[in-house]
């Protein structure tokens, strides 16, 4: 960050900071108690949280696609219907067991590794890990090389083929730059849960729970304790935050 | 004789007390709605990408969202309206982000990216981006050949200097 060359004035910053301090208390660096706001309390990035999905696939319903239509609704990735170059940052994945012929569905998206294989390959160190655990894409520096996607084992990003009008606010994306699921950290950031988890409580199935895996007392946590789950590709050691039970 | 001509013409262009503020000689920047910055419109001109960098490495690496200068408010007081009400993007020559930026000359790829037009507004499909990226689109083709245009019917542009 070059900012040296600044003048010591005031800046909007200092300038926004001290009207708002009537209306908001500062708790820790980072951490603002909106005093209109009930006991909603707003903070970024937080290094002692890590964020990660419990999907049971025993809950997730045939055929519904409610968490993957709800992500492209609100990250507005939505293809033209061309499979081969429409982005996906969440699909439905359909697993038969060969041998008994069980099938069940899953939705599957970035894992948000603890040591994601996209981090380590970026040259340009475009692909980054927050201090929460979330796994991003600095598009500032993405230059498209795409070897990102090629490691990850989980073909969890996307490139962006062609030029793209009409993106929201909280999720920029734009053409020769890869992109994948972000967890929702807009939502995050607000103190609220991702958009895929939201969609599947209000479909009633329930498949989806989300919450801080470092808190033993958060329901993600307790859930993990008492009943059997799996991280995908156990082998690679990657120690995901995306887990899954009764697959 | 043509040296005299263009002494005349710079003397009497210094001399003129409106230089600087004549519309031919700045570009026009379009009245925005909102409160005035309070660091005030000198320190913007100059600063606002410092700014802007600065905060979206605070917003994108540790989350903060509470920055003041993030590429998304700036739409909700600089949106340029075209005849039928709507906000203009970035395609569009109004735009306020292209006022200046095609009049120095200097182009900012904020919008391969980020939306050009308030939060909730459709933007029309055909209003794509500069087309900056690897496909050229329809807008800076279009443009492109204004120039060419404006290139043959200039008289001052002779045919040895085209070539």
């Amino acid at each position: 960050m070059t900012c040296t060359q600044k003048p010591a004035a005031p800046t909007r910053r200092d300038i926004l900071k001290s009207g708002a301090a009537m209306a908001t208390l500062q708790l820790a660096p980072g951490v603002t108690l909106m005093a209109f706001g009930g006991s909603e309390a707003q903070a970024a990035a937080d290094a002692g949280k890590r964020w990660g999905l419990l999907i049971d696939a025993g809950k997730c319903a045939e055929g519904c696609s409610a968490c993957v239509t709800a992500c492209a609704d609100e990250n507005g990735w939505k293809g033209k219907g061309d499979a081969e170059r429409d982005a996906q940052w969440i699909r439905k994945v359909t697993l038969k067991n060969k041998a008994t012929g069980r099938t069940s569905e899953l939705p599957v998206m970035c894992q948000h590794c603890e040591s994601p294989p996209c981090v380590d390959v970026c040259p340009t160190g475009a692909s980054f890990k927050r201090k929460d655990g979330i796994v991003l894409v600095d598009k500032h520096i993405c230059i498209g090389c795409r070897y990102c996607m090629m490691a990850c084992p989980f073909k969890a990003r996307s490139f962006v083929h062609e030029p793209v009008t009409n993106q929201k606010t909280h999720a920029p994306r734009g053409v020769g730059t890869v992109e994948g699921c972000t967890l929702c950290v807009h939502r995050i950031d607000a103190g609220r849960i991702p958009a895929c988890v939201e969609a599947c409580a209000a479909t009633g199935n329930g498949a989806m729970v989300f919450g801080d895996l470092r808190d033993p007392e958060s329901e993600i946590s307790r859930r993990l304790a008492e009943y059997p789950s799996l991280t995908l590709r156990p082998d690679l050691d990657l120690n995901q935050g995306v887990r899954y039970a009764e697959i | 004789m043509r040296l005299v001509i263009l002494i005349t013409g710079l003397l009497l262009t210094a001399l003129s007390p409106a230089w600087g503020q004549d519309a031919a000689w700045a570009p026009a920047v379009p009245k925005a709605s909102g409160e005035p910055h309070p660091e005030g419109n000198a320190y913007m001109r100059r600063w606002h990408m410092s700014m802007m960098k600065h905060d979206r490495d605070l917003t994108m690496y540790d989350g903060e969202r509470g920055v003041n200068a993030s590429i998304g408010e700036c739409f909700e007081c600089h949106a340029v309206k075209d005849e039928a009400g709507q906000p203009v993007t970035v395609a569009d020559e109004r735009h306020f982000c292209r006022s200046c930026h095609d009049y120095a000359a200097v182009k900012v790829d904020c919008f391969d990216c980020h939306r050009s037009t308030p939060e909730g507004f459709e933007e029309p499909p055909h209003q794509a981006s500069l087309g900056r990226g690897i496909l050229p689109t329809l807008p800076y083709s279009a443009q492109m050949a204004q120039v060419l245009e404006y290139l043959r019917a200039s008289p001052t542009v002779t045919a040895e200097a085209r070539e």
